[in-house]
């Protein structure tokens, strides 16, 4: 069914995103410390208001009934960030960051979300996309489109490995081994000589069709920084990961991954092939991870053990928690603020996992659901009975 | 009539506990088979061991020239089988139609390609799917018909108990196992409901329906057999009547002096 733009309904979500993107773009410009927590505390102030007064509602409502134009919007709002900092190397590298990593925690999102599969080594498989890259690039002339490509299914094949043991075991027992595997990777990495050890590797930039994405362009006097191509090829990979995933879910792979998680017993009574879709999840999950990590390496330049501890995997599974288990767009705004805020808020830094560990632990105990919880399925978005 | 299922020498043992000894029954193509028996007497390991969820210790079940106790619980539904559970087994954060679509898993296309990237195909499917389900529910309640989307955990229990028994029957089995089916309800809500199940029914002949159900009253209006079990064996079988009167079925329900 085709509904006709409607501006008056569509309003609510347009004001929204504009006003979330004016925060971001004051939030990213802003300099001194004092000024960027007087901005959260504005925000968060101006949050619970608008709750107060029902926009909140409202808003949701007009987002559900125009997902397209609320979609789009947020690319817009993006691309608008991208064009106000078009010169400077840290907002841009830090708005790449944040679209790749919902990359991964889409990824993240199919495997706890959907399949109820715990996987605690999510730095771990964002990891081998980065080392396959580096030493994919450092090694052949493969094209590094085929690089990424080869990123995420390394971290797909690997992430088989573990699926004997996983689907072996339940809840606790299953997270342990995750995180075992993760710990084993890190270690791995540090004493093999030829991966660089601890110091890791260099990688050259991306080049896509003779497009080096390394380089700025320029345009007489202006220069634009190199991290906007990287804005823009992360950006149009989280838009198709956040689209095929929303599919996935508005499917019926995503109702029996949903059954897989919720009664186990159930789903045999009725045919549903258990260990098939916990594999599924799980290797579609470590896929987008791979994916999203030879793009993060090629994009810094570099890639060592440290950035892929046990602390890291659990901060992606705190943007998934905090966000709404389950919902896209909660781990999208999540991971929007568990990326850029600490490094923003210098003081935060050494104590953000203290943090978001709290954090984690104040939504748990009073909002379950997340931030934003996941509303009941809607296979076709705007179709009514 | 033709015999749609029948267990020859079937045991269930738990170590030294014995479950199910010896057990040897038929059901009948369009028969309802009334499945009685004091608590612990083997009725739910019975329903446990033909749908797969257990691996019987020994014996049979000949259902259609295959043999039930040798297959995994998923090649049963296949094979038409399908029940309901004694305690709701609904998922109840999921929608009323999600919740019957697991039981009309089958059924369904579960390619990649074809939910992910052929979304009008996809629609189609769902427009059929929506239609059969909305259809189905309507027999048992048309206030619940016009509901399906909202969360199974907002309704009261005997819709709950409703959509549990429409789940088993929208993917059209030949052999519905119903496990106490009046469990938490009223005479009034226990006889609305059999007698929703009676009109289904009809709309689908060669279905045979075996009933667990403590409610004689229920066991004497809707079965034509029944079979007491006691201690894991059958103890007797027949009509409601018969069987009620005799008395080795009286001991077992009320002991011996």
């Amino acid at each position: 069914m085709k509904r006709l733009f409607d501006p008056a309904s569509a309003a609510p979500a347009l004001i929204s995103m504009a006003g979330v993107t004016l925060f971001a773009v004051l939030f990213l410009h802003a300099e001194s410390q004092s000024a960027i927590l007087g901005l959260c505390i504005g925000m968060a102030v101006a949050l619970f208001l608008l709750a107060r007064f029902g926009w909140n509602a409202l808003a949701t409502a007009s987002f559900a009934g125009h997902s397209r134009t609320a979609q789009a919007s947020v690319v817009a709002g993006v691309l608008v960030i991208a064009a106000v900092f078009y010169d400077q190397h840290f907002p841009l590298l830090m708005l790449a960051s944040v679209l790749l990593y919902i990359v991964v925690c889409l990824g993240l999102n199919i495997q706890f979300g959907y399949a109820g599969v715990v996987n605690f080594a999510g730095a771990a498989f964002f990891g081998i996309g980065c080392y396959t890259a580096a030493v994919l690039t450092n090694h052949t002339a493969l094209p590094h489109l085929l690089v990424v490509l080869a990123g995420g299914l390394m971290a797909a094949v690997i992430g088989s490995l573990l699926i004997l043991p996983v689907l072996r075991t339940y809840g606790h027992y299953a997270a342990l081994i995750t995180i075992a595997f993760g710990i084993l990777f890190r270690v791995f990495l540090e004493v093999n000589d030829a991966l660089g050890g601890p110091q890791g590797m260099k990688l050259p930039g991306m080049e896509i069709f003779g497009w080096k994405l390394n380089d700025g362009l320029v345009f007489g006097e202006t220069e634009i920084s190199f991290y906007a191509n990287y804005v823009l090829l992360a950006l149009a990979m989280a838009a198709v990961a956040f689209m095929l995933v929303r599919r996935l879910e508005r499917s019926w792979i995503g109702l029996a991954l949903d059954a897989v998680r919720l009664d186990e017993t159930a789903c045999a009574a009725f045919g549903i092939d258990v260990a098939r879709w916990k594999i599924t999840a799980f290797t579609l999950g470590n896929f987008l991870a791979g994916l999203a990590g030879a793009v993060y390496a090629m994009m810094t330049g570099f890639v060592a053990p440290n950035s892929f501890t046990f602390g890291d995997s659990l901060i992606l599974v705190s943007i998934v928690l905090l966000g709404g288990i389950g919902n896209p767009w909660g781990l999208t705004v999540a991971a929007a603020v568990v990326v850029m805020l600490p490094e923003k808020l210098q003081f935060i830094q050494e104590y953000r996992l203290l943090l978001y560990a709290g954090l984690v632990i104040l939504i748990l105990l009073f909002r379950p659901g997340g931030l934003m919880p996941r509303q009941v399925r809607d296979y076709l978005p705007g179709w009514k009975p | 009539m033709s015999t749609l299922l029948a267990c020859d020498g079937l045991s269930m043992r738990f170590g030294g506990l014995v479950a199910l000894n010896q057990l040897s029954l038929s059901v009948n193509e369009g028969e309802i088979l009334g499945l009685i028996g004091p608590n612990g007497s083997g009725k739910t390991t019975f329903f446990n061991v033909i749908t797969g969820i257990y691996q019987a210790s020994e014996g049979r079940v000949d259902y259609r020239g295959q043999d039930l106790a040798r297959m995994s619980a998923q090649e049963i539904y296949r094979a038409g089988v399908t029940r309901t559970f004694q305690r709701s087994r609904l998922c109840l954060p999921l929608s009323i139609f999600d919740n019957l679509m697991i039981g009309n898993h089958r059924r369904l296309d579960h390619s990649l390609w074809f939910n992910l990237i052929r979304r009008g195909a996809f629609q189609a499917q769902f427009e059929g799917q929506y239609a059969a389900a909305q259809a189905l529910v309507r027999t048992f309640s048309q206030s619940l018909s016009v509901r399906l989307f909202e969360p199974a955990a907002s309704v009261n229990m005997i819709d709950r108990r409703r959509i549990e028994i429409c789940r088993a029957l929208i993917s059209q089995p030949t052999l519905l196992l119903l496990d106490e089916p009046s469990a938490g309800m009223t005479h009034e809500e226990t006889r609305e409901l059999m007698d929703d199940i009676l009109i289904v029914r009809e709309h689908m002949p060669g279905l045979a329906i075996i009933i667990i159900e403590h409610e004689m009253n229920v066991i004497e209006r809707i079965t034509e057999r029944c079979i007491v079990l006691n201690y894991g064996q059958k103890i007797c079988e027949g009509p409601y009547a018969r069987v009620a009167a005799d008395r080795e079925v009286q001991e077992a329900y009320l002991g011996t002096e």
